[in-house]
């Protein structure tokens, strides 16, 4: 087949974009951490309010100094808690589920966002620097009040505990 | 005219008797688009009521028996735009592609008339749940959220419909294989029957979805559903649908509109190649859409992200081919240095230039695409207005104003009517280019910067945020350019239709030829070793996942009812 010269230019061009890019998200994704949600567990969307489940009451757990994890239960059409409060320089697991349809969640200008499956956790881990409100949305369809389903999260000055 | 007239009647004549020929295609073809039209009027102007939406105008209060509200006329936009529209249109469409391509009728055109009624059934029954509101659930349709079984069966049946029609396509081009033994195929009539074949293999995974899962549940013959096996059906299709509505644009650009430009194909075999390709890489990619799910481990996400690039290459390709095939007609029709064969191209032709602007669209559909694929790139931009703001350049732009394009020659072929005001066709394209080119600006920055969520009734939003409005307005104002482009284009359609003046000549359908004489290689006129790959590789990239979420299937999801 006969490829004419430019075009060949162009194909190697093109092929070495692609390979640009891809060696730019295995970076960003494997050295660098920046990483998509994975498999965690599942959970039945029918039971999970009762008591023994971590959703019975969800909210902030802390772990360890300033390592938490926050519990968060997605539903038509509110977050629960729908206010979260943790400090400067935290690290924070969100673990979330839905007990009835799909819900999408995001907390703004930060690169936590997942979809949120009855059915399925989705868990994600993000380190809180800038003290500040940051505002978190369902971003997944999920009927009439969609558009009322957000909450905040706050990250508050670091006490200066051992003063 | 009287000297010309004398050689005219007989191949005059000649062609009347070849219209003749084609007739019931001709019919087939009508039906297809009218419905298709009709149904881009409705959800357009449900476009519109979204703008003012955002704005903070709820027009929903006034549509109320019809269209009552955000949600359901969004629903509504979603399913005639992205599924009718389309669908309708690309049948229609590669009923007059093929067949004239082949210079051969259908072989069985009962199979395609099936065909027809069948879609044509299957929209009427969908239109009931979602005219009465029973159906809001988004052309996605993610369960648990439950609509009427209508709603599911109807859409099956416009599934099943486009399959039959494919059929009829197979058996076509197999009967012009037997009577032209040693003859390759010519490159039209083979474009579309891949981009067919494609679409065949695509869309098993939603009728899956709604005849294993989402149908029975509907009717209370299951109780429950596992709504992460249900997406991953769903997205088996869904991105291989896009290619879907792409292919016929692209089947436009490489074989017919060089001719219109009066240049000729680049390469013959390259472009073959591309559509081989996309039979190949359309279907195992679609993880790229569920980067952000729970329940699918990382590698299968990357690997699909691999895939995905891969399917970007031919797409590459065709920005080449593609300009390099109108640089040969700008430089036959006078054009010189570098880019002064641009000016020389025929942007006196509406259905040239709607064309051209969706080619230069789809350049920055495809580079938002190649974002969204980005692993984790796409947590940036993952369901929010970047994604609608993406997805309307590409099947909003490079597909719709290629089909308008295209409607500028067939519906005058299919008439044998002049077009009615070519300059209202041309300022109907220019809108259309710069409404898109405004929406889509907006959304993306929207999107990107401000995490603004897509389908969302953001003039309600209790987050909305007043650094938003900027870009709101400048979305607003690519509407109201979208609204007259809108208003332009039926004009111009049904002025077509009702005006009196028969063309002298029926128009003949443009098809490039080769630049390149040399026959194109066996190898690339060859079914077998494409479709067996493109069935391996789909094993492959599915298979293990898709037995892991099967064999772990929890029908624990009952259904909502949420609007």
């Amino acid at each position: 087949m006969h490829i004419d010269r430019y075009e060949q230019i162009w194909i190697r061009i093109s092929v070495a974009v692609l390979v640009v890019f891809m060696l730019g998200i295995i970076v960003a994704g494997w050295s660098m951490g920046i990483q998509v949600p994975g498999v965690y567990g599942r959970v039945d969307p029918n039971t999970v309010t009762e008591p023994g489940s971590p959703w019975a009451e969800p909210g902030v757990r802390e772990l360890a100094p300033g390592k938490y994890e926050v519990y968060i239960l997605a539903q038509i059409w509110t977050f629960a808690p729908s206010e979260i409060r943790v400090p400067a320089g935290s690290e924070v697991t969100f673990y979330v589920t839905s007990k009835d349809v799909q819900h999408g969640f995001r907390i703004q200008d930060t690169n936590l966002s997942f979809m949120v499956l009855p059915g399925q956790i989705s868990k994600m881990t993000h380190r809180f620097e800038e003290p500040g409100e940051y505002v978190f949305v369902c971003h997944e369809y999920c009927g009439v009040g969609h558009h009322t389903m957000a909450g905040k999260l706050i990250v508050e000055e670091a006490v200066a505990s051992n003063q | 005219m009287s000297v010309q007239s004398i050689p005219q009647p007989a191949a005059g004549a000649d062609v009347h008797s070849s219209e003749a020929r084609f007739s019931l295609e001709n019919k087939l073809t009508g039906w297809h688009i009218g419905v298709a039209m009709a149904a881009l009027s409705i959800g357009i102007t449900l476009g519109v009521m979204q703008g003012f939406e955002h704005l903070g105008i709820d027009l929903y209060k006034y549509t109320a028996p019809a269209f009552k509200t955000y949600y359901q006329g969004l629903t509504i936009h979603g399913v005639l735009n992205a599924l009718v529209w389309t669908t309708f249109f690309i049948v229609g469409f590669f009923t007059t592609a093929i067949t004239r391509s082949l210079d051969r009728p259908l072989k069985y055109p009962w199979i395609n008339v099936l065909g027809f009624v069948l879609m044509f059934v299957g929209l009427l029954l969908a239109a009931y749940p979602l005219l009465a509101n029973l159906a809001t659930v988004l052309y996605t349709f993610y369960p648990p959220m439950q609509a009427h079984w209508t709603f599911y069966l109807g859409l099956t049946l416009v599934v099943v419909g486009s399959w039959v029609a494919g059929y009829g396509f197979y058996f076509t081009l197999h009967a012009w294989r037997k009577e032209n033994p040693g003859k390759r195929t010519p490159f039209i009539a083979l474009a579309s029957t891949i981009t067919m074949v494609m679409w065949q293999i695509a869309t098993l995974g939603v009728a899956a979805e709604i005849l294993t899962m989402l149908l029975p549940w509907s009717l209370g013959l299951i109780e429950g559903t596992d709504p992460l096996l249900a997406r991953t059906y769903f997205w088996y299709f869904g991105h291989p649908l896009v290619y879907f509505w792409l292919l016929p644009a692209y089947v436009a650009w490489y074989g017919m509109v060089p001719k219109q430009a009066g240049g000729k194909m680049f390469s013959d075999s390259l472009a073959r190649l591309v559509f081989w390709l996309f039979l190949l890489l359309s279907t195992p990619v679609g993880f790229h859409h569920q980067y952000t799910d729970p329940g699918i481990p990382q590698g299968w996400k990357f690997i699909h992200a691999i895939l995905t690039y891969g399917v970007a290459f031919p797409s590459l390709l065709t920005a080449f081919t593609v300009a390099a095939s109108l640089e040969i007609g700008g430089r036959a029709r006078g054009g010189k240095g570098w880019f002064g064969w641009i000016r020389k191209l025929p942007w006196d032709n509406p259905s040239y230039t709607a064309q051209n602007l969706a080619m230069i669209i789809f350049a920055f559909g495809g580079i938002s695409g190649i974002t969204n694929a980005s692993y984790n790139v796409n947590l940036a931009v993952h369901n929010t207005v970047w994604i609608p703001g993406h997805f309307h350049l590409t099947v909003g732009s490079a597909t719709t104003l290629t089909f308008f394009g295209i409607a500028y020659w067939l519906v005058p072929k299919l008439t044998g009517k002049q077009l009615y005001k070519p300059k209202l066709a041309l300022a109907q394209a220019w809108t259309w280019f710069f409404g898109m080119i405004l929406f889509g600006n907006g959304f993306h920055l929207l999107g990107l910067h401000y995490g603004v969520p897509r389908r969302t009734m953001l003039g309600a939003a209790v987050y909305r945020d007043p650094a938003w409005t900027p870009f709101l307005l400048e979305v607003f104002v690519g509407v109201l350019f979208l609204t007259v482009s809108a208003i332009l284009f039926y004009w111009v359609i049904i002025g077509t239709l009702s005006h009196k003046k028969r063309l002298e000549k029926p128009v003949e359908m443009p098809v490039a030829e080769a630049a390149d004489p040399t026959p194109v290689p066996a190898w690339l006129d060859t079914w077998k070793p494409w479709l067996y790959g493109a069935i391996a590789l789909i094993i492959i990239a599915y298979g293990p996942m898709l037995y892991t979420l099967i064999s772990q299937m929890q029908l624990t999801s009952p259904g909502f009812r949420v609007w």
